[in-house]
């Protein structure tokens, strides 16, 4: 900790955004990068705790107190090392997640915890400025081979760790392009997809081999990859959204928030969606059923292809707007938040049950719903409460219910858990020997952050397997 | 008589005892029966130093050493018809022989046999005539038959002691091998008889009525009067021994006995010939420390040397670093230190062999002796002034002994002999300069760069596996190697430990971490190796050693070393052969990685290793070097401890030990404890080489060659702190000394390995220590490594504060959020989620009672017959915090809430300010109802005495046993620093020891002090939880504490060494149950109540803590926690964001803590605890105490675990609860009860009184109690100056005018033992000699050691010199003395001291505060005084004046003739101004605002 009363000089300053106006005129990311001199002083805030609790908010159990030294120090080379040791991707986090670290920050007891976030983006930003990312070749190969199913931050993770302790990794995805959810699911306001292939290009430099394309299940099936690899790691994710199945659902402009959102993605990536499928928000009165953080991407896209109004709409309460005594510091904070898509233009309403879609031609022009209360667990409708909302098109973002059915896990014959998610113990390993599984696939869905601390916790677990070695705690 | 066998924790090796001791000399006249009555004269006057037991008619021990008296024994025998040679041409066998006839016949015959066999004359038996009706019941059970043995010389006179030696070393022999295990020997000599055993020493003549005779005579009587701290009656254990008493304790007992009986195999003797087979063990096994000295001094004496040579080659004074001693001196220490290492401890000895008597003390001198000698020709020393009585005028020298001096009595040439005369009388007997320069082999020789050569670094990647081998952490980096490397210093950490014991963690541990030191308490102190490091030593020397009994050039053919840390460098150079003619032979110490019996592989690679060492002392090798650099991916490297220890005590038991020098080059080593465990297992020094090149390669900014000094530096600094915890001065002492105790480490594995470390709770064994290894060396040799920084190579670590994939902590995020949201929202559930996650502990232990179960009743009781909640929250106390490490927020927030339940709060040592002694307006109180007492005595007034229900001597505290402190200047503002009697800015010093507790009659008195104060307060005694812990509060209950508080381990709330943290001390659960067994066995429990702290936080720890024995209970982190603290572990820096520990305003603002969360808190853990007495079946605590049979140990699931044996820790001792009824002394003397009486209406009006009153040592803490009631009806402002008015006369007895408050006069005419104006509250006090005395007040000491400690305020004069650590921590009061000894003015932080006379060495240490002007006659005062903190400055006009009045009042209350003389030259005379740097400052600072 270079400066023990940093935090009390320095105020917390979060990171810039870009203006409204002008962010919603384009895709690209909408934070300003950080000023180095000042994300250095607000480093400088940190206590070096003697229970970090940011550690214990964070699931990669990043080196917080360390990284934050290093950058008041002004060595940025070495907090990044420092950064990596614990966090494959951390350009990826310091841009999607939420930061359960600053809220468990120590100085979140007061509402002014450390920007750990801006820091970790600034790091990482700085050193891919600085030279890109070297790769980690080891030094000794093992010869064991390794398939990876599905690139996503679980996959990605599990693959690049597997490929650095010496064993031959293969990654097979689906999609033409890495990233899985990272690329086609978090809108490039968000994230850019350049730091994704620079990423790729340094694990393929590392060793590993990527089979874009490829849909094992499909293409390949499971119980033939545990032929030709010693070990089978899924990380393909709990792709299966959440449906409403009310009367209407059938209608056109009815969508999941997921092939809205990814094809906006590949659109910026020059694939133009078959016309007959294209979904555009366009000139369109839109309604994001779901308050989560796809609900706002939905918003945020829909801002963007120039929406005539959007909607968003939530089944639960409308939170407070602070933190209430029972759920003090260093809990989540329970508070209304809203994000940067929300701040472009969304009305949002809460307690709101949808109850059909009314359609004229096929096509769905309103949704029927209304307000409930809960009591005692359940949500009860509010007599005389329902209301009409006129829409041109749906969204529904209402979260995702497990690993999608009828492939792999089929194939492999994995025993699931009671929630439908591939079933693994401490180490990932799933009912079958040799067949791991990291990420949404065995947790459900879940944060990015989650995926890599998975992928790296499982990639440990398949490497002891391999090396038929007791499971031992060295660095992290 | 032998002590009763170890049962449970009781260990009969961890008895302790302590005294007063003395003799007479008359040097004029023959013999005389006078000169014995003197001497018990003397041991009657000392009574109060002694103790009795249970029983308080049988004392702990009293004894007498007198001449032979041939008269009464020939009139006697006459009667029987035996005719005696002439005196001195036979010995007298003074015998203990078993009440049982047959085993009695048998001893006699053992001893007449063995006179035979050395062809001496048995002349007959005598009965000795005693009075059993004088004794105790519990003495009078175990009286010993006495009998003496006359035994005619038959050979040269010269021989004759020799000879009757032999005789008693022959018998004590055959009396073992035949099972007469009772037999005893108090002495046999042609010149001196012992009469001792357990009468009271007022009664010891009434028992052995030879000592009534009027034809006992003798020229010559040394006393003792014994307190010891248990209650088994011993009648051998009385000194004095056949050549010694002592006063004291001897901390490096178990080196100094291993080394000699390494010694043994070497002896050759002449003179013993053949019959040196007798004499082993010379250390007879079981004794005492004080008769396992004695053993050795017999033997060295018998062998040839003179008794003083003996007392100075075995309690050497400080000589290294001193210019100012002879060279002859100083080479005949060198010389020994080769031969033996010191006896090293709190050490008064008084010794005689009947031609000399003497006395000397210890290099620390940390008990006292004082002398008078008489123109009529008497000289009399003992451990207090006026033990005997003479006339005034007679009297023509009175001093004390100084630290390492010796005061010796010579019968044949009739005169005291200086120690400067005696000493080079014997450092020139030989020419012992000449003999080390010809054959001492210096390090400094070696050719650095030549070595360096031969040590190339290793590879990066070689170096990261070999750190992952041996467990380095990240945190090892940049907690530990970084402050090290960089500033040289040790790191600091705080908030205790909250991480599982190494037995009971995960992760594989270092075997050193099995291991915790041992530390002083109350028998002894430790020392500040910083402020007091003149007589602290690192040299050692390594190499063979040779025959004891002769003195040769050849035997100091060694290398000498000043620090035993020896870089890469020097080490190369040592095995590559430097040295010349001195052999190294390096032994690998690897085990085969890859076997498939881990455990049987390092077995035998051990016994192998072994017979390799053996084998090369064989070859005639000097020095071993025991090396773990050559590990491999098939080798991995044995404990390194474990091959240290293993070969140190393989080599002893084969003899060979002290032929060679054992070095130790290891990757293990790497912090202070690793190192002090190497070294008190037997290493004499250690390359721990992965460590520095570990310091080379981190990324700091600092050149690598200072780095490696810097660490060197560190290391040693560390090692004075764990030596001077322990009391040990000399690093050749502590080295095979093995001061610690093994925590997790079995019975067998330890006898086998480290025999003689006490182990309580059994352990692993090879097994388990082999698969750690192998764990690590797979870590280490089968991951394969990335290109990357050591910290990025390594494990996170996670033991000093918690991480993510680290080491397991109590305080997460998890229990801490969960405690602070069921506090502050009154919420019972998460309360629960918070007691689920630290009680249920499953097959992953943190702590001891984490692996035991509660076991129900068979008929549980209904909950609401439980007591109810609000009684047992009176039960509970915070801990002790300062105000200054905590904030004042903090602080009154816990009294509040305590004072709020009936609870107990506790002041900590800083003090506390008067407006917290009255109530609040909304009826809340703020005050402390605990105010602790601690070493630094920061604001112990009469004021602050009174307003306390509790007084807690504080001894030790769990985070830093046997340490002091400091509160650095910055942290000190104005607030604190008016509580502490001192300015803001100022540093603030706690001493490591209390400097009026040395031993256990020093607590005795301590009590006795606050007890005179205010007898209302309970007096209760912190200690710290280690093995022998119970022996020790036995002691502290018969010195008639009132409570006994015992601390864990792990503890601790404001900031402390890491290695103390981690390294000292054991669990709360191991002290108590041990202090609760010994107090039952000793019929001692029901005089104390028993508390206990350390990291409680939940109702089932205190279920636990009852059921092993504790009445009530301490609560420190938790109550923190509550109000707050989330263990941010910065308690050191003043950051702290929840304004708990820090003193920033600012933070300060920030503090969120209430009352009412502290309560909730304790009430949730009533609540919780009342659930589980429930299920237990008891309706109240009182029942539960003790019951350990409600304790079960949980079968786990856990690979080292498991392996522990409870037995003794859960074992219920074979005695009943209740005792002895406890006879409670009188708390005030007569003389000053009458005072009180008559000072009555001046307390009530105000109005002057003048008294008369005669004294003796006996008055002891006089004016301590009118300080008292003047203090509860005047406050801290006492009354007008001068408004009671005593004057005395006589010797007064200690802590004379102790807490004497502000009114008070006392004036007297006479002299006065030790602590003289002890916590002098504003009161004045003058000492005089009687008009009448002939010397010269200035050059004779008429007050003892360790006066002023402590004041705050008020003035003492002393026409004469003072003892030792004059004004030692005074922070007020004034005082004019006419010289003082060692330590003057030593953590002095205010207050003015005028010094009209000589001083001695070490003047000023630690002092930051106040001003000393010292009268430096002859120019030579600066050498005395330690200049760290002070800079001497000739005075000013302001000062001139304030001086000169000062002098004058001298005068006016003393009628000084030194003083007079003084004024009469005024201007003339040279005074030299000692002022504080930081005081200084802070005055100008003050000048300019």
């Amino acid at each position: 900790m270079g400066d023990p009363k940093g935090f009390l000089r320095v105020p917390r300053v979060e990171e810039d955004e870009r203006p409204i106006d002008e962010r919603v005129q384009d895709w690209r990311e909408l934070v300003v990068p950080g000023d180095p001199a000042q994300v250095r002083q607000q480093a400088s805030r940190c206590m070096d705790c003697g229970i970090p609790f940011c550690h214990q908010g964070c699931p990669l159990g990043n080196l917080i107190p360390e990284w934050n030294d290093l950058v008041y120090r002004g060595d940025l080379a070495g907090a990044a090392k420092r950064l990596l040791a614990t966090n494959n991707f951390p350009e990826v986090t310091g841009r999607v997640c939420p930061a359960p670290c600053e809220a468990s920050c120590v100085l979140a007891m007061r509402d002014e915890p450390v920007t750990i976030k801006t820091i970790e983006r600034t790091i990482a930003d700085e050193l891919r400025d600085a030279g890109g990312y070297a790769p980690q070749r080891a030094s000794e190969r093992t010869g064991k081979r390794v398939a990876v199913v599905g690139s996503g931050p679980a996959g990605l993770a599990a693959a690049q760790q597997l490929a650095r302790a010496g064993h031959d990794v293969v990654v097979f995805e689906r999609d033409d392009a890495v990233g899985g959810l990272l690329r086609y699911g978090i809108p490039d306001f968000k994230m850019e997809k350049d730091v994704l292939d620079a990423r790729a290009a340094q694990m393929r430099a590392e060793g590993v081999v990527f089979r874009l394309g490829v849909s094992v299940g499909h293409d390949v099936r499971g119980d033939q990859l545990l032929h030709e690899f010693d070990a089978v790691v899924l990380g393909i994710g709990a792709r299966a959204p959440r449906d409403l199945p009310i009367p209407g659902r059938e209608l056109r402009g009815v969508h999941f928030a997921m092939e809205f959102l990814a094809q906006q993605n590949r659109r910026l990536a020059g694939q133009e969606p078959e016309a007959e499928r294209t979904i555009l928000a366009t000139g369109k009165r839109v309604i994001v059923i779901g308050g989560g953080d796809t609900g706002s991407d939905c918003v945020g896209t829909s801002v963007r292809q120039g929406a005539t109004s959007v909607a968003q709409l939530e089944l639960m309460p409308k939170p407070a707007l602070v933190r209430q005594p029972a759920n003090p510091w260093p809990e989540w904070p329970l508070v209304l938040r809203t994000s940067t898509s929300q701040e472009e233009g969304a009305e949002r309403d809460w307690s709101v049950s949808t109850r059909s879609f009314r359609g004229e031609g096929g096509r769905v022009v309103a949704l029927e719903a209304v307000r409930v209360v809960l009591e005692k667990g359940k949500m009860v409708p509010v007599a005389g409460s329902e209301l009409s909302v006129p829409a041109d098109l749906v969204l529904l973002a209402m979260g995702f219910v497990g690993p999608e059915r009828g492939g792999v896990v089929e194939q492999l014959g994995l025993a699931l858990d009671a929630r439908g998610n591939v079933r693994t113990d401490a180490s990932g390993a799933t009912s079958v020997p040799g067949v791991f599984a990291a990420g949404d696939a065995a947790r459900g869905q879940s944060l990015v952050v989650w995926g890599i601390a998975d992928g790296r916790r499982v990639a440990a677990g398949a490497d002891a397997w391999l090396r038929r070695a007791p499971l031992t705690r060295t660095g992290t | 008589m032998p002590l009763p066998a170890a049962t449970g924790l009781y260990d009969p090796a961890h008895e302790r005892d302590a005294c007063g001791l003395g003799f007479v000399a008359d040097l004029h006249r023959p013999a005389s029966h006078q000169v014995v009555g003197m001497g018990l004269e003397i041991l009657r006057r000392l009574a109060h130093r002694g103790a009795a037991g249970c029983d308080p008619c049988s004392s702990d021990g009293a004894g007498i050493l007198i001449h032979v008296p041939h008269a009464h024994y020939e009139r006697t025998l006459g009667h029987a018809g035996i005719e005696l040679p002439l005196a001195g041409d036979y010995g007298v066998a003074q015998c203990f022989l078993s009440p049982d006839p047959a085993t009695r016949a048998a001893e006699m015959r053992v001893l007449e046999e063995a006179v035979r066999h050395h062809n001496q004359k048995v002349i007959g038996w005598r009965d000795v005539p005693v009075d059993p009706t004088q004794l105790g019941p519990l003495a009078r059970a175990s009286m010993p038959v006495f009998k003496q043995l006359f035994i005619g010389r038959m050979c040269p006179a010269g021989i004759f002691e020799r000879t009757l030696f032999m005789i008693r070393k022959r018998a004590g022999r055959r009396a073992g091998e035949a099972g007469l295990e009772a037999f005893y020997i108090a002495s046999l000599s042609s010149k001196t008889v012992v009469y001792k055993g357990l009468a009271l020493p007022e009664r010891l003549d009434a028992f052995y009525l030879d000592l009534k005779a009027d034809e006992t005579r003798s020229r010559l009587a040394l006393v003792h009067s014994r307190f010891s701290t248990n209650t088994f009656p011993t009648w051998e254990r009385a000194h004095p021994y056949r050549h010694i008493a002592h006063n004291g304790e001897i901390n490096t007992l178990r080196g100094n006995q291993g080394w000699m009986a390494a010694r043994e195999p070497l002896l050759e003797s002449d003179a013993f010939g053949e019959h040196l087979a007798d004499f082993k063990p010379i250390i007879r096994p079981g004794g005492s420390d004080s008769a396992s000295l004695d053993n050795v001094v017999d033997f060295l004496v018998a062998g040839g040397r003179s008794l003083p040579h003996v007392m100075m080659m075995l309690v050497p004074e400080a000589w290294e670093g001193q210019p100012e001693m002879p060279a002859e001196r100083r080479a005949f220490y060198e010389y020994h230190a080769s031969l033996v290492e010191p006896w090293d401890g709190p050490a008064a000895l008084c010794f005689t062999d009947g031609r000399y008597v003497g006395a000397t003390l210890d290099r620390n001198g940390l008990r006292p002796m004082k002398y008078v000698a008489t123109r009529s020709g008497f000289v009399v020393a003992a451990s207090e002034f006026g033990v005997a009585d003479f006339e005034a005028d007679d009297v023509i020298e009175k001093g004390r002994l100084q630290p390492g001096r010796m005061l010796l009595v010579d019968f044949e040439r009739g005169r005291i002999v200086r120690d400067e005369e005696i000493k080079h009388e014997v450092a020139t007997q030989k020419p012992y300069a000449q003999w080390l320069e010809g054959n001492k082999i210096d390090l400094g020789d070696i050719d650095r760069d030549l070595a360096a050569a031969r040590t190339p670094s290793l590879a990066a990647g070689e170096r990261q596996r070999r750190m992952r081998a041996h467990g380095y952490t990240r945190e090892d980096l940049r907690v530990l190697l970084t402050p090290m490397a960089t500033a040289g210093e040790e790191p600091l950490g705080s908030m205790g430990n909250d991480a599982p014991l190494a037995v009971l963690s995960e992760r594989p541990q270092l075997l050193f971490r099995y291991f915790k030191q041992q530390f002083a308490q109350v028998t002894n102190p430790p020392i500040d190796p910083i402020r007091e490091k003149l007589v602290m030593t690192l040299t050692s020397c390594v190499g063979g050693e040779g025959n004891l009994l002769v003195e040769t050039p050849r035997q100091c053919r060694l290398l000498e070393l000043p620090q035993p840390v020896l870089t890469n460098d020097e080490l190369a150079a040592l095995v590559g052969g430097v040295l010349g003619d001195f052999p190294v032979r390096v032994l690998p110490v690897l085990f085969d990685a890859r076997a498939s019996d881990p455990g049987a592989a390092l077995d035998s690679a051990l016994v192998g290793l072994c017979a390799a060492a053996e084998e090369a002392v064989d070859d005639g090798a000097s020095l071993i070097v025991l090396s773990d650099r050559s590990m491999d991916r098939a080798h991995a490297a044995i404990p390194v401890l474990l091959a240290t220890s293993a070969v140190h005590h393989a080599l002893a038991r084969a003899g060979k030990r002290l032929r060679v020098g054992l070095v130790v080059e290891t990757g293990e080593a790497r912090e202070v404890a690793d190192v002090a465990l190497l070294i008190g297992y037997g290493a004499g020094a250690v390359n721990p080489y992965l460590a520095f090149e570990a310091i080379d390669a981190l990324g700091v900014d600092v050149p690598r060659d200072e780095r490696r000094a810097h660490y060197v530096h560190a290391i040693g600094k560390g090692l004075l702190k764990v030596m001077s915890k322990m009391g040990i001065s000399c690093l050749s002492s502590y080295q095979g000394a093995q001061i610690f105790e093994a925590l997790g480490v079995g019975q067998e594995t330890v006898e086998r390995w480290f025999p003689g470390t006490p182990s309580p709770i059994g352990g692993i064994g090879l097994p388990e220590i082999a698969r750690e290894a192998l764990v690590r060396h797979a870590i280490g040799f089968e991951t394969p490594l990335l290109p990357m920084s050591d910290e990025e190579a390594l494990d996170v670590g996670g033991v000093y504060a918690w991480r993510v994939g680290g080491e397991r902590h109590l305080w997460s995020p998890r229990t801490v959020s969960a405690l602070q949201k069921a506090v502050r929202l009154e919420d019972a559930r998460s309360y629960e989620e918070y007691a689920r996650a630290i009680n249920e502990q499953g097959d992953a232990p943190f702590t001891l009672r984490g692996c035991w179960d509660l076991v129900p009743a068979a008929e549980p009781v209904p909950l609401e017959d439980v007591e109810p909640a609000a009684k047992i929250v009176r039960r509970f106390a915070t801990g002790a915090m300062s105000f200054g490490s905590i904030s004042k927020e903090a602080h009154e927030n816990l009294a509040i809430a305590m004072n709020r339940i009936g609870g107990k709060s506790n002041s900590g040592e800083g003090g506390e300010d008067p407006a917290r002694f009255l109530p609040m307006a909304n009826g809340d109180s703020r005050r402390s109802a605990i105010k602790q007492v601690a070493s630094a005595r920061f604001g112990v007034t009469a004021h602050y005495l009174v307003n306390a229900d509790e007084l807690q001597i504080k001894i030790a505290q769990g985070a830093k046993p046997g340490e002091g402190g400091q509160l650095p200047g910055h942290k000190v503002d104005e607030h604190i620093a008016r509580v502490r009697h001192s300015v803001p800015g100022v540093t603030l010093v706690s001493p490591p020891p209390h400097h009026d507790i040395y031993s256990i009659e020093d607590l005795a008195q301590l009590i006795f002090d606050l007890k005179a104060v205010n007898e209302e307060a309970r007096v209760s005694v912190k200690l710290v939880s280690e093995t022998g812990v119970g022996t020790i509060a036995a002691g502290v209950a018969k010195a008639h504490a009132d409570a006994i508080h015992i601390a864990g381990h792990d503890g601790g709330t404001g900031a402390s060494p890491l290695s103390s943290i981690h390294h000292a001390g054991t669990p709360w659960e191991l002290g108590l149950a041990e202090t609760h067994q010994v107090l039952v066995l000793n019929g001692l429990r029901d005089r104390v109540r028993l508390q206990v702290d350390g990291q409680l936080k939940t109702g089932r720890d205190v279920a636990i803590a009852a059921l092993l024995g504790a009445d009530e209970f301490g609560f420190a982190t938790a109550p923190l926690v509550a109000s707050g603290c989330v263990m941010m572990r910065k308690c050191h820096l003043n950051t702290c964001p929840v304004g708990i520990a820090t003193q920033d305003p600012e933070l300060r603002a920030r503090f969120a803590g209430a009352p009412e969360h502290v309560i909730n808190y304790l009430f949730f853990v009533a609540e919780e605890l009342r659930a589980l007495m429930a299920r237990m079946g008891f309706r109240t605590l009182d029942e539960m105490v003790g019951r350990t049979d409600h304790l079960a140990v949980r079968m786990l699931n856990h690979p080292k675990a498991g392996t522990l044996d409870f037995t003794r820790v859960l074992q219920r001792p074979n005695a009943a609860t209740r005792g002895w009824p406890s006879a409670q002394p009188s708390w005030v003397g007569a003389t000053e009860e009458a005072l009180v009486d008559a000072a009555r209406i001046s307390l009530k009006h105000k109005e002057p009184t003048t008294m008369q009153v005669s004294l003796t040592n006996a008055d002891r803490a006089f004016g301590a109690r009118l300080a008292g009631e003047l203090a509860r009806k005047h406050g801290a402002e006492g009354l007008a100056d001068g408004t009671i008015v005593v004057e005395a006369s006589g010797t007064a007895g200690q802590s004379f005018g102790a807490f004497a408050a502000r009114g008070m006069l006392l004036v007297l005419e006479g002299d006065a033992n030790d602590y003289v104006g002890k916590g002098l509250s504003g009161g004045v006090l003058a000492v005089r000699p009687p008009a009448r005395a002939p010397f010269k007040s200035h050059e004779n000491v008429i007050v003892g050691n360790t006066c002023l400690y402590g004041a705050t305020s008020g003035r003492l004069y002393v026409a004469g010199r003072a003892g030792e650590r004059f004004a030692v921590r005074n922070s007020g009061a004034e005082a004019v003395v006419e010289g003082v000894g060692d330590h003057g003015c030593e953590y002095m932080t205010g207050g003015i001291v005028v010094v009209l006379g000589a001083t001695g060495r070490n003047f000023a240490a630690g002092m930051s505060g106040g001003v000393a002007y010292v009268l430096d006659e002859d120019g030579t005062f600066g050498s005395r005084v330690s200049k760290a903190t002070v800079a001497l400055e000739p005075m000013d006009a302001e000062d001139d004046e304030r001086l000169r009045a000062l002098v004058e009042e001298h005068v006016a209350h003393t009628r000084s003739a030194r003083g007079r003389a003084v004024l009469a030259a005024w201007g003339k005379r040279r005074f030299v101004r000692v002022m504080p740097h930081e005081w200084k400052r802070v005055l100008e600072i003050r000048r300019t605002a």
